[in-house]
């Protein structure tokens, strides 16, 4: 039997070994900690300990970006043999990826990269999604990614695309709502409209985190999901509106460059403690 | 056909000359080149910020701009093959041994692997070190016999140039000054807790190590050491073999 993912309703934060101090200093009104995977696959030293401490403290969301589901060509049979020994040894509430790809032909590119969405990919993503699950022995989480292009080939839209890998897999969603902003406005569509077609009662986690404002050769807005800042107000607004919807779902705070001290970001998690408790009142009236 | 869309994003992601892959387009552009230049900045730039957090002080030595350029440059020529970029970087001081932008800093290179040795230290296998007391218990008579297994975080760098002092010099560990006695220096990286230890290996010591590590007997590291340089002394390198827990087992006695 497959382990399900269970995290708590409640905000979390993406750990960074800057405020390990911090944070097992006192507890903290964190409902989880997520890491990248990837960063906790050497054999030792201070990265697992302090994942331990973590771990021993905390729920725990282990959340890879290497594994490129969205590849045509075949998983990396060694890095899902990696994936499952970090899941095995801390047990982690939920495990989750991302609809893109990252490695093509024995080159890993560090950057999660677009896919078109099409009945063969579609069957590809979730032939990739059915072997991670049997090899982890849990279900994973599917993220929605940030896009900065259009790609002709694709004729299913993503929702739908999301939806239908859900559907046959089994996988939980992971509604990434700053992607959703940054995609819209990259693609110039109406972001509440990607949120009321998305199938929220898969979604078992949310992530929040901040862009950067460009613009593009023609001068149009061009959003990076650069997760260097803070969340733009609105995406906590379309947050708002999602879980105002759904209910209270897991929430983490994402800050991975020009990463700010803890406080600032733990200011970050008790505005969406703030958001999910009107939601879960409003649901209990 | 899929497969071959993905190939050729590939291909252009790194090859900046060539034009943007087909079946790319945006709301405003038919050929979206400064769009797909986001996915290209992405991956070049994140690789480079890889290495700029694994070689900082490489980086201190050559200045922001000649690191971006320097790393720039290998991430194109020899993109990681597996998304663990802790390991991404070990044959960065090779290609810095032939980057003829640098060949004026002859030491660099070897600094690069001591940075290289030292993330390899910090991300080992853990194991507990002997305690002195362990060391009280041997038989002096046969000590000569035993074999000493290393802690699985030891690594041994060296080279004809002062790399320990100019490491400490650009990590913040010592003042910088002129170096005036330019000599070869051997360095040592171990973890043997959470925090990864570079010391400046004494004479012979290097020798004595890697001899050690190649599972000789203590007398003939010993003498292999006392061979390569004749100040070796051993009595001085088994007290920081075990103070600086670079031991985990003993066998043969």
């Amino acid at each position: 039997m497959a382990i399900i993912a269970n995290l708590p309703p409640r905000p979390g934060v993406g750990f960074k070994p800057a405020h390990f101090r911090d944070i097992i200093a006192a507890p903290q009104p964190i409902g989880f900690f997520e890491v990248h995977a990837e960063n906790y696959m050497g054999a030792g030293g201070p990265p697992h300990a302090q994942l331990a401490a973590l771990r021993e403290r905390y729920a725990l969301s282990v959340h890879g970006v290497g594994l490129s589901i969205g590849s045509m060509a075949p998983l990396d049979g060694g890095h899902l043999a990696r994936l499952k020994i970090l899941c095995d040894r801390y047990e982690p509430e939920s495990f989750s990826e991302h609809l893109a790809w990252s490695s093509h032909d024995g080159v890993y590119f560090h950057d999660l990269l677009p896919l078109p969405y099409t009945p063969q990919t579609l069957t590809r993503v979730a032939e990739h999604i059915d072997e991670v699950q049997t090899a982890l022995g849990r279900e994973m989480l599917l993220e929605n990614p940030s896009t900065y292009v259009c790609l002709t080939e694709s004729t299913i839209p993503e929702v739908d695309f999301l939806g239908e890998v859900s559907k046959r897999t089994g996988c939980g969603l992971l509604l990434d709502v700053n992607n959703v902003f940054v995609s819209a406005k990259n693609h110039r569509l109406e972001p509440l409209s990607y949120l009321e077609s998305f199938p929220i009662d898969r979604v078992k986690e949310i992530h929040l985190g901040g862009h950067d404002e460009e613009v593009d050769d023609n001068g149009a807005p061009l959003l990076i999901d650069s997760h260097g800042s803070p969340i733009a107000n609105a995406v906590w607004a379309l947050y708002a509106q999602v879980v105002a919807r759904a209910g209270a779902i897991p929430t983490l705070i994402e800050w991975d460059n020009n990463v700010p001290d803890w406080r600032t970001l733990c200011g970050e998690a008790i505005t969406a403690h703030d958001i999910l408790a009107d939601a879960s009142r409003a649901s209990a009236a | 056909m899929s497969a071959s869309f993905e190939t050729s994003f590939a291909r252009a992601l790194l090859d900046t000359a060539r034009p943007i892959p087909s079946g790319i387009t945006a709301h405003n552009a038919a050929i979206p080149t400064g769009r797909f230049a986001v996915y290209r900045n992405n991956v070049v730039v994140g690789l480079v910020n890889a290495l700029r957090s694994r070689f900082p002080v490489v980086e201190k030595i050559v200045g922001e701009e000649f690191f971006a350029g320097m790393a720039r440059v290998f991430v194109l020529e020899r993109p990681p093959g597996t998304p663990l970029l802790a390991t991404y970087g070990d044959e960065f001081a090779a290609f810095i041994a032939t980057f003829d932008p640098a060949r004026e800093l002859v030491y660099l290179a070897d600094v690069a692997r001591l940075e290289a040795a030292r993330t390899r230290a910090y991300h080992a296998a853990d194991a507990m070190p002997f305690g002195v007391a362990e060391f009280a218990a041997l038989d002096a008579s046969a000590v000569g016999g035993i074999r000493i297994d290393l802690h699985p975080s030891v690594e041994i760098v060296r080279s004809p140039h002062p790399i320990v002092t100019i490491w400490a010099m650009n990590s913040g560990e010592r003042d910088l000054a002129p170096i005036e006695n330019w000599h070869g220096e051997d360095a040592l990286a171990v973890r043997p807790y959470l925090d990864v230890d570079v010391r400046l290996l004494p004479p012979g010591g290097a020798v004595f190590l890697l001899a050690l590590a190649g599972a000789k007997p203590l007398g003939e590291a010993a003498a292999a050491a006392l061979a390569d340089h004749p100040e070796f002394d051993l009595s001085r390198s088994l007290a920081g073999l075990i103070c600086s827990g670079l031991v985990c087992g003993i066998c043969g006695w």
